[in-house]
């Protein structure tokens, strides 16, 4: 017979109650299960009900993002050993409106997504029979570390700026602006600057650094905003010292 | 942080009843669900690159990805090693159509890998110019690196998250397009035929529950593969056959279904894929002995940096069918999961696995606790990828009109009877794109006009079947029972090594469980993200393909490629160089047919690798 472990996991089906509740779940406790791994057996052996998104369960596809003991968890990446002897409290992301029990609303996030422009903007579109744009492995290693993101949301779970400004576009897509801002291959920094260098861009963090501490993938959003307000704070000296000269 | 602010939000996402009711409303009163020109099924590398295309082939059209999950959750962000396309110079688009021929045992469409090598090159760089963080020269060329069955190095890669790179290229790229209208997390659940052809689906959005008919001029089906039709996979909880049941179920047949690819190295216990490129760079296969034991099965000699074709280098089809044999030799390690062998890259050092093979060495360090640099890694094969799917033909087209297919829930066929690594991608691309030009086209045609009476009515059929296991009481046994059952049965009939026996057995078996699915249990009744009810029709897509594995394996009797049956242990060129094709007769019974290979210009011949 196998260790226990209880999980403590928050339910919530609006159509029932208005209110969230938690349910105990009691699992074996193997050496090599994650977290994700003790919710697959509470679905399919205990409670067929309870609702969670996965999907890879290798810490690729930025589904399964939970809150696990107070802390933002991809729940593929985090193991139950890790929390013996328990209990385990499983909740949903913080900061987003939640649907049913552990899964959230991510709308938002997508809807902010493409303001700032995650795509490779050139003045001119070249034809692919040209061959391809050089980049060097250094020009590469610019931006590299921000392409890492799963937009898994762990970071909008963290900051605090999220939970308070509605408007806030928040460390995923800052730093996937940033991305695209650095890759010696892109021309459309100036294009994403209406939106970065805003209150509800950049200027809105505070650099409490909770999103870097949260990221799973080493991505450092918190970085990359601070790096982006240099720009930025250096863009507008200029533009105001010399408002002749085109952004 | 302050802990204060962090809060769930409870209450807030609250339009669910207003919005099914809105929708119940319409249907009530007979009105229409939303109408698009082309409907893309999946949102992957295959259905994003199909999307961009419609969009830009003809900017009237209405274009619209419905997708199970957010885009970028998609399978093929779990893709690691790389993209095969021709691009160095000394290299030849014959070389990669004979490595990609030969490679699946001359059971490939000849013309459409003649079609595949050719365009590959144009996609990667179509991708370069999107913004894909590929692997770079010191020079700032795109690096390329070998890979199994490939005689040149023709490979592209952005480290070892190859696949993680293209589909959020692809995903950001799309986002320019304002005219791709998403439905993301909507579930389709059939596909709307009216006069032999295809006019729309019906789907569930899972965040309200609401029962939706989209109409569309053609349909594109991108739902990848079917690995958890298995027990031990790679494959993500979400690849579940979807697309291939709709299609099937609609009267489209599928093709080469009993072709099964097992990737060599497996972690135990997960199933989590270590790639291929981790032999590539110099990996090496040792068994119990610490002897490369490769060299035993006519992959050639064992030297100490890799050769092409050769070894570790071999196809993944004879490497899987090595493993087994030496665990009959009693030559594999006995693990806690099972027999393994090992995976040696200790000698590559640290440096070389860091730069080139770092998610390899993330993945081992989180799910094994080991450190690939100092300690091999267990591997064992596992269930990765499908070499048959729905029938297309060149242009992605499927006998029923309107409906069409790429990537992996498509078969074309590139992939034969044992797909070479790094073709998958680049055929997500080349044909999704294929796919989505001829949808384009079929649609600006056939117009858009409303749907059909007979539409209207199967449509109102497949909700009531919807709200009938919805509303399923004292139903008998949990889906997740019958499941595991499946998986377990199609393991042990069509795995690695079949036979009419085990086949029978299996095919026994999947007529019990579809009798006891029919009964099952569903406890939630909930309209709000049912992941049971989805799971409920997931279930019912994999016993429709499990099926048609099973089908097609027993009437194949010879061996070629990933289809090994112990009892016809030869590849037989007379009788069966050719497709299998199953259709779904009346009443749910099936019927293989089979279709020649198209032969251009490379004629059947051993497989030879490592001499």
């Amino acid at each position: 017979m196998a260790d226990q472990i209880i999980l403590q996991v928050t339910r919530y089906r609006p159509e029932r109650e208005p209110e969230p509740t938690t349910q105990e779940y009691e699992i074996p406790l193997h050496e090599e299960w994650a977290v994700l791994d003790g919710l697959n057996h509470v679905k399919d052996h205990l409670d067929g009900t309870l609702s969670y998104r996965w999907s890879c369960r290798m810490g690729i596809c930025g589904s399964c993002g939970m809150t696990v003991n107070g802390d933002p968890r991809l729940t593929c990446a985090t193991f139950l050993t890790d929390y013996r002897p328990g209990p385990i409290r499983i909740e949903p992301l913080r900061n987003f409106p939640v649907i049913r029990d552990l899964v959230v609303e991510i709308g938002d996030f997508m809807r902010k997504l493409p303001k700032v422009k995650p795509w490779l903007i050139r003045a001119e579109d070249a034809a692919a029979t040209d061959g391809e744009l050089l980049q060097t492995p250094a020009d590469l290693d610019e931006y590299k570390q921000y392409s890492m993101c799963i937009n898994c949301m762990l970071c909008y779970s963290a900051c605090p700026i999220v939970g308070l400004e509605e408007g806030f576009l928040g460390p995923a897509a800052i730093a996937l602006a940033q991305r695209y801002n650095l890759d010696s291959r892109d021309q459309g920094a100036h294009e994403r600057m209406d939106v970065l260098s805003t209150a509800d861009g950049v200027w809105g963090c505070t650099f409490v650094g909770e999103c870097t501490t949260a990221c799973p993938k080493d991505v450092d959003p918190a970085g990359a905003i601070q790096r982006y307000k240099l720009t930025a704070a250096a863009e507008s000296l200029r533009s105001f010292l010399l408002p002749w000269r085109p952004a | 942080m302050s802990t204060t602010t962090a809060a769930p939000r409870y209450g807030r996402s609250g339009t669910t009843a207003s919005r099914l009711g809105e929708s119940l409303a319409r249907t009530m009163a007979g009105e229409a669900g939303p109408a698009h020109d082309v409907l893309v099924i999946g949102g992957g590398g295959a259905g994003l690159r199909a999307a961009i295309a419609v969009a830009e082939a003809d900017a009237r059209l209405s274009v619209a990805v419905v997708s199970k999950v957010y885009p970028m959750r998609s399978h093929t962000v779990s893709a690691e090693g790389g993209a095969a396309g021709v691009i160095r110079a000394g290299d030849s688009l014959d070389e990669h159509a004979h490595d990609t021929i030969s490679g699946g045992d001359w059971l490939c469409d000849q013309a459409a890998v003649e079609a595949f090598v050719a365009e590959a090159p144009g996609e990667l760089l179509g991708l370069e110019r999107w913004g894909c963080p590929w692997s770079r020269e010191p020079d700032g060329h795109v690096a390329v690196r070998p890979f199994g069955g490939m005689r040149q190095l023709r490979t592209w890669f952005a480290a070892d998250k190859t696949g993680f790179h293209m589909l959020h290229t692809l995903f950001q790229t799309s986002l320019r397009y304002e005219r791709i209208t998403r439905y993301d997390e909507w579930f389709v659940t059939g596909l709307l035929v009216d006069d032999g052809r295809v006019r729309g689906v019906v789907a569930i959005e899972l965040m309200s529950g609401r029962i939706e008919t989209i109409t569309a001029g053609a349909v594109i089906l991108c739902t990848g593969g079917c690995g958890r039709v298995y027990p031990f996979t790679t494959n993500a909880g979400i690849k579940t056959g979807d697309g291939m049941a709709l299609a099937y179920r609609a009267g489209a047949p599928l093709k080469d279904m009993e072709f099964v690819q097992y990737h060599p190295t497996g972690l135990p216990f997960t199933g989590i894929l270590i790639t291929e490129a981790a032999r590539a760079e110099g990996g090496w296969l040792l068994n119990k002995d610490g002897y490369r034991y490769l060299q035993d099965y006519d992959l050639g000699r064992p030297g100490p940096t890799p050769v092409l074709r050769s070894m570790e280098l071999g196809p993944r089809d004879r490497l899987s069918q090595a493993f087994v044999k030496e665990v009959e030799k009693g030559r594999a390690i006995d693990g806690p999961h099972g027999f393994v062998v090992h995976l040696d890259l200790r000698h590559l050092g640290k440096d070389l696995i860091t730069a080139r093979l770092p998610f390899v060495r993330e993945l081992c360090l989180e799910y094994e606790g080991i450190d690939p640099a100092r300690q091999l890694i267990p591997v064992r094969p596992v269930v990765h990828y499908m070499m048959g799917g729905i029938h297309t033909d060149i242009h992605g087209a499927t006998p029923l009109p309107g409906l069409y297919a790429a990537g992996e829930t498509a078969c074309v066929s590139i992939n034969g009877a044992n797909r070479l690594g790094s073709n998958s991608l680049p055929e997500c691309l080349v044909f999704g794109a294929r796919a989505g030009r001829a949808a384009a086209e079929y649609a600006a045609a056939a117009g858009s006009a409303g749907p059909p009476a007979p539409v209207r009515a199967q449509a109102a059929d497949e909700r009531r079947r919807l709200e009938g296991l919805l509303h399923r009481d004292g139903g008998r046994e949990p889906i997740a029972a019958i499941r595991t059952e499946m998986q377990r049965a199609v393991e042990e009939g069509a795995g690695i090594y079949r036979s009419a026996d085990s086949l029978a057995k299996a095919a026994d078996k999947l007529c019990e469980l579809r009798e006891r699915y029919a009964v099952a249990r569903i406890e939630d009744h909930s309209r709000t993200f049912n992941t049971e009810l989805i799971a409920a029709l997931e279930l019912s897509c994999m016993l429709d393909v499990a099926e048609t594995i099973v089908r097609c394996a027993q009437s194949r009797e010879e061996s070629r490629g990933a289809h090994q049956r112990i009892d016809f242990p030869a590849r037989d060129d007379k009788r069966f160089l050719a497709s299998s094709l199953i259709y779904r007769g009346a009443g749910g019974a099936s019927r293989v047919e089979y279709l020649p290979v198209t032969i251009t210009r490379w004629t059947p011949a051993e497989r030879v690798y490592g001499r």
